[in-house]
């Protein structure tokens, strides 16, 4: 019996995604918004869908929630195809919006309530998993407020509780951190990777911030409704070779020619900066510093590549623009 | 589904009652408008064979009808902003149908619409209705059937427009119109023809009339009916267009674009 039953547990995950997206495009009109996006996600895996506005990241997250249907490709939710807008796909989904999804007027418990209705939750059931979820959110003290008086990250915290009610496989977020201060985004992020740990859970998010980007385990680069790359941070940090050194001053492309043709280090302008990808940054640092005359840089820094750096190396701009 | 369709309406009362603005502006506005025309043009008022009746009396049926109207159009129009910025976007990535989604929102504004009525029957009084004369299970009927034609209109039409102003063009300029039209303001007279051809093409007669028989009971003046017709052939053709409305929003609601 354990003979037959240990090698597909050991194989299922590796044979079985919990998501597996193939070739999906879709167009609005002429334009092509999202270009033959392949990917996987493993259970309990956060991955991140990361690009500026107009990638293609939210019209992805669209597909992947069914919303709108593909006009190529295809999706398989454990081994099961579906083209999004079936109910059992959808009923195996946690979904959270961009724009805010609470209803103001009703307070955080209603809210849950109404969620739990929707997805079918018999309400002695429904009424147990809201307790535990306003608990383990920290929201059971403001739980018969009315939603209209909450900030920005308890919405957040609620709409991410009121869609685990139900116990989803694949949690799908759109910019979660959109309309929510850093310091509640990274209690967010707290929670959910407590949760992936405990559930086994598999996490979608789509994000053009780059500290959240470096929260997920694996992350797929979007440009233009196009896969540019994918990996895990450390994989994708690796593409910048070195350190990099931002530069920062009043006419940047004069500081990036001073630098080019005393040191012979190639940089570019990237949102204002002078950013020089180099090996040993810290000794680069005090030589550039030496080239110009006291006052004529604001600031000058080198420092690890983050995952805006392997953007704006892959793409040759940046994740704000 | 009837657990989703409870749910969604629910919101909907709730939400209702956490107004009082909304409350109070819904029934007031047709209350001032009946005030205000039924005064005014009171003076003029002198329908074909002569039943006596005043203006005021014979507008009152027709406030009530433009009450559900109102309700209907204040209730539905959320549907365009929140499709796609707010709550309505949670409800579609729920795996529930879209079938439910279009009664548990219609049911709601029914309900809403109704209550807005009944705060006008209360008030029946005042128009010179007598509370014994009037024929309680005809409105009972007729006033929630015709809630659910127009708010399933009006949910059709805002999922089909898809934009506030647009929404707003179309209802007005088509419902009101037709509302007008429909004995609401005035009973057909004898000299124009062609204004008795288009009020019996319009479907809003068979309402106004329906609901007018529930307001003067057995003492209804023959002449104040546009279409002659009987009591089941208005309450047929109202639950018919309310079909209709309801098909028409299911099938607007479940294209996936």
């Amino acid at each position: 019996m354990t003979a037959t039953a240990a090698p597909s547990i050991a194989a299922a995950p590796a044979i079985t995604p919990r998501l597996r997206a193939e070739g999906l495009t879709r167009r609005f009109k002429e334009r092509t918004a999202l270009d033959g996006l392949s990917f996987d996600v493993a259970p309990g895996e956060i991955f991140g869908l990361l690009g500026p506005n107009g990638a293609g990241k939210t019209t992805a997250f669209r597909l992947l929630a069914g919303l709108i249907p593909p006009d190529a490709g295809t999706l398989a939710l454990d081994g099961r195809p579906t083209d999004g807008g079936d109910v059992r796909y959808r009923a195996r989904l946690g979904v959270v919006f961009q724009e805010p999804s609470l209803d103001l007027k009703l307070t955080g418990r209603e809210n849950l309530r109404l969620g739990a209705a929707l997805y079918g939750l018999p309400r002695p059931l429904a009424a147990q998993r809201i307790d535990a979820a306003l608990a383990l959110m920290a929201l059971g003290d403001r739980a018969d407020e009315a939603a209209a008086t909450y900030s920005g990250g308890m919405r957040r915290r609620i709409e991410i509780a009121r869609v685990l009610l139900h116990e989803p496989s694949l949690l799908l977020l759109d910019e979660p951190g959109r309309g929510v201060d850093p310091e509640a985004l990274r209690r967010i992020w707290d929670q959910l990777v407590a949760l992936v740990a405990a559930r086994g859970l598999s996490v979608i998010v789509t994000t053009h911030q780059p500290e959240e980007a470096e929260r997920c385990h694996r992350i797929a680069i979007l440009d233009g409704g196009r896969l540019t790359a994918l990996g895990t941070p450390d994989e994708l940090r690796a593409r910048v070779a070195g350190d990099v050194i931002r530069v920062r001053g009043d006419r940047p492309e004069e500081i990036r020619d001073t630098i080019a043709a005393r040191l012979h280090l190639t940089g570019r302008v990237l949102d204002g900066d002078v950013v020089i990808e180099a090996p040993r940054g810290h000794e680069i640092v005090p030589r550039i510093a030496e080239l110009f005359s006291s006052g004529r840089l604001a600031s000058l820094a080198t420092s690890r590549p983050t995952l805006a750096d392997v953007f704006a190396k892959l793409t040759g701009r940046g994740l704000a623009s | 589904m009837i657990g989703t369709v409870a749910a969604l309406a629910g919101r909907d009362l709730r939400r209702f009652f956490r107004q009082p603005s909304r409350i109070v502006g819904a029934a007031a506005q047709p209350l001032i408008l009946w005030a205000v025309l039924g005064a005014g043009l009171g003076g003029s008022f002198r329908p074909a064979g002569g039943s006596g009746v005043d203006y005021l009396h014979y507008f009152y049926p027709g406030v009530v009808v433009l009450t559900l109207l109102f309700s209907a159009i204040f209730s539905t129009i959320s549907v365009i902003e929140d499709r796609h910025h707010g709550f309505l976007q949670a409800v579609l990535a729920a795996p529930v149908s879209r079938a439910s989604l279009v009664l548990g929102k219609t049911l709601g504004g029914v309900a809403i619409a109704s209550m807005q009525a009944a705060i006008l029957l209360a008030l029946a009084p005042l128009a010179g209705f007598h509370a014994g004369a009037m024929n309680w299970p005809l409105l009972a009927l007729a006033l929630p059937l015709s809630a659910l034609g127009f708010t399933a209109l009006g949910f059709a039409m805002a999922w089909w427009i898809d934009s506030t102003q647009g929404y707003h063009a179309v209802m007005m300029g088509a419902l009101i119109p037709l509302w007008m039209l429909s004995g609401a303001m005035f009973p057909p007279s004898g000299d124009s023809r062609w204004i008795g051809t288009l009020m019996a093409l319009d479907p809003m007669t068979y309402t106004v009339s329906a609901i007018r028989r529930g307001f003067h009971g057995d003492g209804l003046p023959a002449a104040l009916v546009p279409t002659g017709g009987s009591t089941a052939t208005d309450l047929a053709l109202v639950g018919l267009v309310a079909l209709v409305a309801l098909a028409a929003a299911v099938a607007l609601c479940r294209r996936r674009v």
